[in-house]
């Protein structure tokens, strides 16, 4: 018989081993999923985590898709540590691409320089104020976050999607459902030539270096560390968790908004209906497999990264749907919440009574 | 009046796939587990239902496929949650965006088939009786079902000494294990229960309310099946006035253009999802009648001290 028995202290070890286990297992199980899907698991395995970055374009595609995962997930993190659940990151980045991208369109001939801070600024509100929302909520009514962040999302989605069907529609296009091309001064500059890695990249570091700095050395990232860890304690010496709720909420609701314009004013150029491919939902995954940490988020968003890009190549070469993508997402997540286990508990062969009788 | 029985009939529809799987969820949360992944098992449900009758012809046998979905769907979140004690929020998202990745890749053989919507009850001469006759006796087995299933759950929970325990079990886990009850075994017993609601919900969708298979045809009914137990402050018989009201406000879009209201489709799209932000907010700030009616143990995990 297995049995868990509890560790006197959290093993470092494993805090640093659970991912990679995890990755190594979800590979495994990936590979009995090509085979049954009638393909050759060690070459659907090699089309999907190594060809798409075995030349440096992929490299830098591999940037691309990484940087809007790690900004929101850096965000998600802080509020995760504190048990404040937003799930709704993939409607604060839809919120902030409509608050910051509104902007160039209202512009839409300007020139200045000016333009594109601006859109920094309302882009991260506009996620912000997303976020304000379910806050606002959860502090005054006591509503649950995780539902009122998801519904959230279906109401910012939907909205998007008026505004480019309707007042927001190209005059100039083929009434095609998108809006005009933004102006020069509203798109991000490429910080690396013939490649679309963006000047949002460079922000996506700067993002883990401020989080990990906040999480490590103020006191908001102390009160963090200690709610996840003992709530009643922190509770006690009388941290206010409502101030924990506004702060993850408006931080994340921020950096995902921050990240949905980087996407609308860097690789997509333009408001169209779809503008993320679940990027809020995937920076979920990041955040746990980086452990909550920001210098792991900058690894784990990589990796998912990776699984976009894999799904992509081999949705073309091998004709394998685009859904791989999500399944390997979910098994991944799966196979992380149960080697966690192995950092609080050890696993015993043998039943209690063989324990006491060698005892 | 000639509009009144389609208009009650499409609610009815609309409103059974989410009384369904909240009957379900209520259950679970009831022993003290709370699993988000609803939407998830309502998907798998989904598509185990639509390909186990699309490939054999029998809606009985998809009907029975979705349960069993469904079913194994909880059942990796249990043994998560209740075995290796993973944090049950993080697991039920997980067990969500698996649900939504694993429906798409079966299903994804299955996009544009056709079947044979669920046949409806019928008994010669009285479900031909004007306006009672379609909306009370032609509905098809799975609407009659969510009503049995409703009651059932009430009978249980109120009147049943297994219900009890249950209901003993999410209350406070330690004293129902102090008095011998095995707390595990019981909450599986409740998870899987809700399973194999979510994957009759689902399959309700894709085997009668569509009927044919789309990727994410769940369109966030399981997340507002989760607000309804809320909403129901964990009381089965307010459950189906909250599922029929979200069935009247979903359908509502479908109707409204036709009754000369001109809101973009858009907005009227939004109604569900912004009601049950409101609904939420109405009934949790009584924050009084939400702590005397939750299950004081939920969400959180069990571990016999030994």
């Amino acid at each position: 018989m297995v049995r868990l028995e509890p560790r006197r202290q959290h093993s470092q070890a494993m805090v640093y081993l659970s991912p990679v286990l995890a990755i190594l297992m979800t590979l495994v199980v990936g590979g009995i999923i090509f085979a049954f899907l009638g393909k050759n698991p060690f070459d659907a395995l090699y089309t999907f985590f190594i060809l798409p970055i075995n030349n440096s374009y992929g490299i830098s595609e591999l940037l691309v898709k990484a940087t809007p995962l790690v900004i929101i997930a850096v965000g998600l993190a802080m509020g995760f540590r504190a048990n404040v659940w937003n799930i709704g990151a993939e409607g604060q980045l839809t919120m902030g691409a409509i608050f910051g991208g509104g902007l160039a369109l209202y512009f839409h001939d300007s020139e200045s320089i000016l333009l594109m801070p601006a859109m920094f600024v309302l882009g991260a509100l506009g996620g912000a104020f997303w976020g304000a929302i379910p806050a606002l909520l959860r502090t005054r009514f006591n509503a649950n976050e995780i539902l009122t962040s998801l519904m959230l999302t279906y109401v910012a989605t939907l909205f998007l999607s008026f505004l480019v069907h309707g007042p927001w529609r190209n005059p100039e296009g083929f009434n095609f459902p998108e809006s005009r091309p933004f102006p020069d001064a509203g798109l991000l500059p490429i910080i690396y030539d013939g490649t679309r890695v963006h000047l949002g990249t460079a922000v996506a570091v700067f993002v883990v270096i401020a989080g990990w700095l906040l999480l490590s050395k103020s006191v908001i990232g102390f009160q963090l560390r200690v709610v996840g860890k003992a709530p009643q304690a922190a509770r006690h010496v009388g941290f206010r968790q409502k101030r924990m709720v506004w702060f993850t909420l408006l931080l994340g609701g921020a950096l995902a908004g921050l990240a949905g314009l980087f996407e609308v004013a860097g690789p997509i150029g333009q408001l169209q209906p779809s503008i993320s491919p679940g990027y809020g939902f995937t920076a979920i995954i990041v955040a746990f497999l980086g452990r909550l940490h920001p210098v792991g988020i900058l690894f784990g968003g990589l990796i998912m990264a990776l699984t976009y890009l894999g799904g992509e190549l081999a949705q073309i070469t091998l004709g394998l749907p685009n859904a791989v993508t999500g399944l390997f997402q979910g098994i991944l997540l799966f196979f992380l919440l149960a080697c966690d286990v192995l950092t609080k508990y050890r696993i015993r062969f043998g039943s209690i009574a063989a324990k006491g009788r060698t005892a | 009046m000639e509009w009144i029985v389609p208009f009650i009939l499409t609610v009815i529809t609309a409103s059974t796939p989410l009384l369904l799987a909240a009957t379900g969820e209520l259950v679970t949360e009831k022993s003290g587990v709370l699993n988000l992944g609803v939407e998830g098992m309502m998907l798998v449900g989904a598509i185990a239902g639509f390909a186990v009758t699309a490939s054999s012809g029998s809606a009985t046998l998809g009907i029975l496929a979705a349960v069993v979905a469904g079913t194994l769907m909880s059942l990796i979140f249990a043994f998560l949650t209740l075995t290796l004690m993973a944090n049950q929020v993080a697991t039920g998202l997980a067990l969500t965006i698996f649900g939504v990745g694993f429906s798409a890749l079966v299903g994804s053989g299955f996009v544009g088939f056709a079947i044979e919507p669920l046949p409806g009850l019928s008994i010669p001469g009285i479900s031909a009786i004007p306006i009672v006759g379609p909306i009370l006796f032609g509905q098809d087995f799975l609407v009659y079902l969510s009503i049995a299933a409703v009651i059932g759950v009430g009978w249980f929970l109120a009147k049943s000494r297994a219900g009890l325990v249950l209901k003993a079990v999410g209350d406070s886990h330690h004293s129902a294990h102090a008095i011998g009850y095995s707390v595990i075994k019981i909450r599986y017993l409740a998870t899987m229960f809700g399973g194999a609601m979510a994957g009759l919900g689902g399959a309700y969708l894709s085997l009668s309310y569509t009927p044919m298979w789309a990727e994410n045809m769940t369109a966030g009914r399981g997340w507002i099946a989760l607000a309804l137990v809320v909403f129901a402050t964990w009381r089965p018989g307010r459950l189906v006035a909250g599922a029929y009201m979200f069935g009247l406000i979903s359908v509502m879009q479908l109707h409204a253009q036709g009754a000369g209201i001109h809101v973009p489709s858009q907005f009227m799209s939004m109604l569900p999802y912004l009601a049950t932000v409101i609904v939420l907010v109405i009934i949790s700030s009584d924050r009084a009648k939400i702590r005397l009616n939750a299950p004081a143990c939920i969400g959180q995990a069990f571990r016999a001290a030994q």
